[in-house]
């Protein structure tokens, strides 16, 4: 018999979709369209391929912009978590970055490199790398000084070092930057297609709007919320698994 | 194999607070011959640590020198410290794979791991082992790399009588296979006595030699006790400046 306790995730996703049809029938609204209606238009967007193609061209901006993110802020963050010096010199720069909102970078970045692709990926980057590189170097602060020093006593190579003693340390930190970086970058991704590209999910969330179209809006973010879920299921869990295996 | 010439002129801790500089280490000249086994023994805090990790090259900021044969260099250090300090993350036979750069290192392993009766446990993660396994790793890890001198910082320390015994007749054993020097520090008397060749007393900071005395125990005697405690009660009749140390 299968345990009460894997049904609750079911059942509970049962009751969200029990209480959307509830409101939705009695307030009798276009601006809260059923979750059949929803599922139709998602339906029609998969059929026409119009919303596989603007999800494609968003999750490819996202793998992009996710990676130059991440292989920079990963260097930058280590180098600074090392380097007493660099760390207190650039560390105001961090703050600053830190602290511009989303909305200037993107402005800036269509204002002085115009509406092209390089800008609009740029603009995501810088949003998200100070997040990244704090991440990693507060990872960095916390390595182990005895297992560098066994490193250091047995001549590992400067890549074995790196390899099997620092970035295993920093592991759970390069996860926490992967998945508070997905999620942040979807959203600034969105706001950068809506100011200044003619494709993507935020392009298209930008034209239902016009349009009053909740029925659209809702089946474009659920697509996006499943993709991002998947990604979660496919990649990142099994990446944790296989990273700590050694734990008891 | 090497002679081994130490010569520290001093070694000093920069002022932290209140406290001013802290000296540990004055005009210490150490010298070990090829193939000898020597026990540091001395009062907890007074440097011998910081002796080890200058040795290891891992402590830079002293004024003397560290000689391996006629030439300056670095020697090839086997370090097997107080905490094994294995990677959690990788095997034990990676961690021992780890500290070797040439990929014949089956042939260097596979026996080292027999002798420490560690083959059964040879992929296992180290959190899975017990601490007397883990010193047991970090002891092949030291002997694997070949080295010129194997530093032991109180690798026993800890463990409970039984398993520090067994661990302790397993290094001997090791050892006579492999003579490498050897120092190794501790502050347990008779464990010294059961072990070296040669003790070497040392005082609390600034830390200096007090004496120096040969083990004249034959090897084949060591697991006596009551030949290493008379050896102990003979040494404090004749050294009294021994028995303030301790």
């Amino acid at each position: 018999m299968i345990s009460l306790k894997k049904l609750l995730p079911g059942l509970s996703l049962l009751a969200f979709l029990a209480v959307w049809q509830g409101l939705a029938v009695y307030l009798n609204s276009t601006t809260l369209p059923t979750p059949e209606k929803v599922a139709e238009v998602f339906w029609q967007g998969c059929v026409s391929g119009q919303l596989p193609f603007h999800l494609g061209v968003t999750l490819l901006r996202l793998v992009v912009s996710f990676s130059i993110a991440m292989l920079l802020g990963c260097a930058i963050g280590i180098v600074l978590g090392r380097n007493k010096k660099l760390d207190a010199f650039f560390d105001n720069w961090l703050v600053i970055f830190l602290n511009i909102p989303a909305l200037v970078t993107i402005i800036l970045c269509y204002v002085w490199f115009g509406l092209v692709e390089s800008a609009a990926i740029l603009a995501v980057v810088i949003n998200k790398l100070p997040n990244v590189i704090v991440t990693i170097r507060e990872g960095t602060r916390t390595l182990d000084q005895d297992l560098l020093d066994m490193a250091r006593c047995y001549h590992f190579s400067r890549r074995k070092t790196l390899v099997h003693v620092i970035w295993p340390q920093l592991h759970p930190f390069v996860m926490g930057a992967t998945r508070s970086g997905l999620a942040l970058i979807w959203k600034i991704i969105l706001v950068v297609e809506l100011l200044g590209r003619s494709n993507g999910m935020g392009y298209q969330l930008h034209l239902f709007f016009q349009l009053f179209d909740v029925a659209g809006i809702l089946a474009y973010t659920f697509a996006f919320v499943a993709v991002i879920q998947l990604i979660e299921l496919m990649i990142l869990k099994p990446l944790d698994r296989k990273s700590q295996r050694w734990r008891r | 194999m090497t002679h081994i010439r130490i010569d520290i002129h001093s070694k000093t801790y920069p002022a932290v607070g209140q406290a001013g500089h802290h000296l540990a280490i004055a005009n210490l000249n150490l010298s070990f011959k090829a193939g000898e086994f020597v026990c540091l023994v001395g009062p907890s805090g007074c440097g011998k640590t910081t002796l080890l990790n200058i040795i290891a090259g891992l402590d830079n900021d002293y004024q003397g020198e560290i000689l391996v044969g006629q030439q300056h260099t670095r020697p090839k250090i086997g370090y097997i410290f107080q905490n094994p300090r294995l990677l959690p993350w990788r095997t034990v036979r990676e961690n021992i794979e780890l500290a070797l750069d040439n990929h014949q290192s089956s042939a260097i392993i596979d026996p080292l791991l027999e002798a420490m009766q560690l083959t059964q446990a040879q992929n296992v993660y180290p959190e899975r082992l017990s601490l007397g396994m883990s010193r047991r790793v970090s002891i092949i890890r030291g002997f694997a790399v070949d080295p010129d001198v194997l530093l032991m910082d109180e690798p026993f320390v800890s463990l409970d009588a039984p398993t520090a015994r067994q661990v302790r007749e397993l290094l001997l054993k090791l050892w006579q296979q492999r003579p490498h020097t050897v120092l190794f520090v501790t502050h347990d008397l008779r464990e010294a006595i059961a072990l070296a060749d040669r003790l070497i007393f040392l005082s609390a900071a600034p830390m200096a030699v007090i004496s120096e005395i040969i083990v004249t125990i034959p090897r084949a005697e060591r697991h006596n006790e009551d030949a290493i405690e008379s050896f102990r009660q003979q040494l404090f009749n004749e050294h009294s400046e021994i028995k303030q140390l301790l």
